[in-house]
């Protein structure tokens, strides 16, 4: 059911059945979706933004929208992720579909609402028309998520509102042949703030396919903090779409990491509408064996006044592939708009690839603009000092891995998902376990 | 800050100076391209069956091809059916046999554009192939060249006198199919230069090519190739310039290098087209694919440009480094003021074992200008110790200019050291006022500042040619400071 085809099908079987069915403006967003989706079909890399990474392979494949029920996988799974965590607001989602057994949603300030898709497009859908989004957004899989979506979370914070705890979305795929479609939405009002946490969690040998979306809309001096980990298995196809739009002053921080699948791709993008917001995007991805993981940014400074900082920073083992591509697109009339990206790759096996696309499109002379990309390997003085103070080479080369991840983790904030980030990446590289101490 | 922009702006509307026509018999084929005018172009110039196969071929290919869409640039669709393939010079039936027989008309085109072509060429110590729109008039200083068994002369000639040699490396860099108008130069190249260095030799003095486009309506197709056998060395300058005219010229030009075992080729070119007019009306297309092979072991090949004219500019001079340990590198410095548009970098593409690139770009942009910087550095699997530099800055002059820098980074091999780096600003006011409180006028700060900003290349170039550079980018520049 990958084909294109198979998709347009499955609309015409389920477009009756999707939560928010019976809405007129929904209906004709969905259905303007999928044509665009069959016109467009899945990216090859003859598209520019496409280059590095092909959907073909996806396109072969074989997924079906599945009924069973795997509340105990997810179950465990939950409590494995919150283990040491505080306590505070956690979202269960089960091949995408939203598990209230397994959420537990926790006190929210007044002002603040968090729900699952379904349940807003039911209780609130005037306010989702709003932010919904058009079938003309984004890449081809976006336009399909459109279409077939039928939940995800949604949050909403009025005026002025702040949740202090971060908000956990637990999104537990991997049916073999499995699909999630999940579309989220973060509107924080004038002054407001929030933290989410995406979490996408696999089993280890599925062939799945997730497609999410995630629309944030941050006010007037709103702050919204928005933390991803990519964690599914070596077969899993993961498309995901991250959207901000930021009112004047707003801050909208994105942190993504990645542990790749068969195939991930991440569309990243923040707009800054108005005068003097800051925008930071972050990321740290690790792939091995025969993993993909591709991050396309971008960062369009509309409006004057405007800061933007950016790291990322790949890891690449095995025959892993790692893609990046940086956007700044800074308008003209953006003046004093201040733009700062970083890249970095580190090599450790031949038959791993990095590839980089740093990019600045800049219509304005009064600008600070600037891009880094390197790609090396592990700093043989470094290696040799180590040594030198009794390391052996394996402990020597893994703590090196993980102090070149380190600088992406200390520009997270927050810290208990700095704390929770390293954990990830700890149990993901080499050796991991014993830099616990240093954590 | 109001009188100093005034000045500057009078400054920088200064004329394209070498906008004039040469009034000259030309012997042209008629617009249009077919089968026909290849075969007729052919015919023309003498060549063998080959050559014209070859052409035919590449023709054949173009047909099935469609002009590339991916370069930052905006212009109408060309019509290469309005285009004339074919203009030379009228002469005597079998051309200049010494430069006494060359037109002095054409001579004092040369003259006008400071082309050491005469005897004065000795003092310059250049030898010099002029290209007037499609045919090369004259090659001087080839005597000397050739006591040290160097090759240097008009590509025609070439085919002429060293068939074996030109068929040998004919397309082995850039083959016929490469893009859309290299396909369309294999087609109906006219002429251009060809250089050869035998084994060993170190050439003693610089070897340059001026092109000219002169007649109206035509395109100028030029081809050049030069081959560095093992352990020669080569430093080849090449300057270009244009009539100003209200109608779009096309030029397509394919430059193949080929560097053996311990060669060393130096290519500067300082192009001067003609950029069209302040409100972006005329000018040159220049579309060109330049391309180095370093073949053999330790070889190294050296672009260095300077482009400050056409209309829009679409060019990157690239190194294939397949030779273990070999060396590319590329400088550039590209201005566009008014309505022009550039689209320029380069691509290094790491084969060998310990091979090492390097890339210096510097992008101005001014008026309503468009400057891309677009490049590649790949890695492949077997390219054991890459190493690869590269740094693009960017300097915006006024609120409605445009710069971009779009690398793309490949690296195959865990061995792999890339380092990219990109900056882009303007001429700071802060900059400007200190300057011009020590006694500096409003424009020689501009130009002072400029020249800071692009000495990493201009130090790159052969001195001759460092000068002219200087100059033209003084000219060329002509937009506002904020």
């Amino acid at each position: 059911m990958s084909a294109v085809q198979g998709w347009v099908d499955t609309f015409r079987a389920e477009a009756q059945r999707l939560p928010g069915a019976k809405l007129p403006w929904l209906a004709g967003a969905r259905a303007r979706a999928i044509e665009r989706f069959a016109a467009l079909g899945w990216p090859t890399n003859k598209l520019e933004k496409w280059r590095h990474t092909s959907l073909a392979l996806l396109a072969q494949q074989e997924f079906a929208v599945p009924p069973v029920d795997r509340v105990d996988l997810a179950a465990g799974a939950l409590a494995q992720l919150r283990q040491g965590a505080e306590a505070g607001h956690w979202l269960v989602f089960i091949d995408g579909q939203f598990a209230p057994g397994l959420s537990d949603i926790g006190t929210l300030p007044a002002g603040a609402c968090v729900d699952s898709l379904a349940g807003a497009l039911a209780q609130r859908p005037e306010r989702l028309e709003a932010v919904y989004g058009d079938a003309e957004e984004g890449e081809s899989p976006a336009a399909l998520n459109l279409a077939l979506a039928g939940d995800g979370a949604y949050i909403e914070l009025a005026r002025g509102v702040a949740i202090e705890a971060p908000i956990h979305l637990v999104f537990v795929g991997g049916v073999s042949k499995g699909t999630q479609l999940v579309r989220n939405f973060i509107v924080a009002d004038d002054g407001a703030q929030v933290t989410v946490v995406e979490h996408y969690i696999g089993r280890d040998d599925a062939t799945s396919f997730t497609n999410t979306v995630t629309r944030v809309r941050a006010g007037r001096d709103a702050r919204v903090t928005h933390l991803k980990l990519q964690q599914e298995s070596a077969q899993a196809f993961h498309l995901a779409a991250l959207d901000a739009v930021q009112a004047r002053g707003a801050y909208f921080a994105s942190h993504s990491l990645a542990f790749g699948a068969r195939l991930a791709r991440n569309d990243i993008s923040s707009r800054l509408e108005g005068e003097g917001g800051e925008a930071l995007l972050n990321g740290l991805y690790h792939v091995d064996g025969k993993r993909h993981v591709d991050h396309y940014t971008r960062l369009d400074h509309n409006s004057p006044r405007c800061t933007s900082r950016e790291l990322y920073r790949g890891i690449l083992d095995g025959t892993g592939r790692g893609v990046f591509t940086g956007r700044i697109y800074v308008a003209p009339g953006a003046v004093k708009t201040d733009a700062e990206q970083r890249s970095d790759s580190l090599l450790l096996s031949a038959g791993a690839e990095s590839d980089a696309r740093p990019e600045l499109e800049i219509y304005n002379d009064d600008v600070k603009c600037a891009h880094g990309s390197t790609v090396g390997q592990i700093d043989e003085t470094g290696l040799f000092y180590l040594r030198s103070r009794g390391l052996d080479e394996q402990h020597a080369r893994n703590l090196l891995v993980y102090a070149f991840a380190a600088e992406v983790l200390a520009r997270i904030g927050e810290r208990s998902l700095r704390s929770s980030a390293a954990a990830a990446i700890r149990a993901r590289i080499p050796g991991g376990q014993l830099l616990e101490a240093l954590a | 800050m109001s009188t100093s922009t005034e000045q500057l702006e009078r400054f920088l509307k200064r004329e394209y100076v070498a906008g004039f026509e040469t009034p000259i018999e030309a012997d042209t084929l008629p617009k249009g391209l077919s089968e026909d005018i290849i075969r007729a172009i052919s015919a023309k110039k003498g060549e063998p069956d080959w050559l014209l196969e070859w052409r035919l071929q590449a023709y054949r290919q173009w047909l099935k091809m469609t002009p590339p869409t991916w370069a930052h640039i905006h212009h109408p669709p060309i019509d290469f059916q309005d285009i004339v393939y074919y203009a030379a010079p009228k002469k005597k039936a079998d051309g200049p046999k010494s430069l006494d027989e060359v037109d002095p008309e054409l001579l004092r085109t040369y003259e006008k554009l400071g082309v050491p072509l005469h005897e004065r060429a000795r003092l310059a110590g250049v030898a010099v192939d002029a290209v007037f729109d499609s045919v090369s008039v004259a090659t001087t200083f080839k005597e000397q060249l050739a006591a040290h068994g160097i090759i240097f002369c008009s590509f025609s000639e070439a085919v002429r006198e060293h068939p074996e040699l030109v068929r040998q490396y004919l397309g082995t860099v850039v083959p016929p199919g490469d893009n859309f108008y290299a396909a369309l130069n294999s087609a109906v190249f006219s002429d251009g230069s060809f250089v050869y260095v035998p084994k060993g030799v170190k050439c003693p003095m610089e070897l340059s090519t001026y092109f000219r486009i002169n007649a109206r309506d035509t395109g100028q197709f030029e081809r050049t190739l030069i081959i560095a056998d093992e352990g020669a060395q080569v430093s080849y300058l090449e300057g270009c310039t244009a009539p100003m005219r209200d109608e779009n010229q096309l030029h397509a030009a394919v430059v193949e290098l080929v560097a053996l075992e311990g060669a060393k080729i130096k290519y500067s070119t300082v192009q001067n087209w003609y950029p069209g007019d302040e409100n972006g009306v005329g000018g040159i297309y220049n579309f060109v694919t330049k391309r180095g092979e370093c073949r053999g072991a330790r070889s190294h090949i050296s672009w260095t440009q300077v482009e400050t004219g056409s209309a829009i500019t679409w060019k990157y001079p690239s190194v294939i480094l397949r030779g273990d340990e070999s060396i590319g590198e590329f400088y550039s410095v590209a201005l566009t003021n008014h309505y022009q548009q550039a689209d320029t970098g380069t691509k290094m593409i790491h084969m060998g074992r310990n091979t090492r690139s390097t890339i210096i770009s510097k992008g101005i942009s001014a008026g309503h200008g468009s400057n891309t910087y677009r490049g590649m550095v790949r890695v492949t699997p077997k390219a054991v110790g890459a190493r690869n530099y590269t740094q693009c800055d960017s300097l915006l002059i006024g609120d409605k200019c445009a710069a971009h820098t779009f690398p793309v980074i490949e690296a195959r091999h865990p061995s792999a050291h890339i380092e990219h780096e990109a900056t882009t600003s303007r001429i700071g006011e802060d900059q400007l006022f200190y300057a011009m409180q020590r006694g500096l006028s409003a424009e020689d700060a501009v130009s002072m500042i400029v020249s800071g900003f692009c000495k990493e290349v201009f130090k790159e170039l052969p001195m001759e040619f460092a000068v002219e550079a200087q100059n033209l980018l003084g000219v060329s520049l002509e937009g506002s400071v904020g």
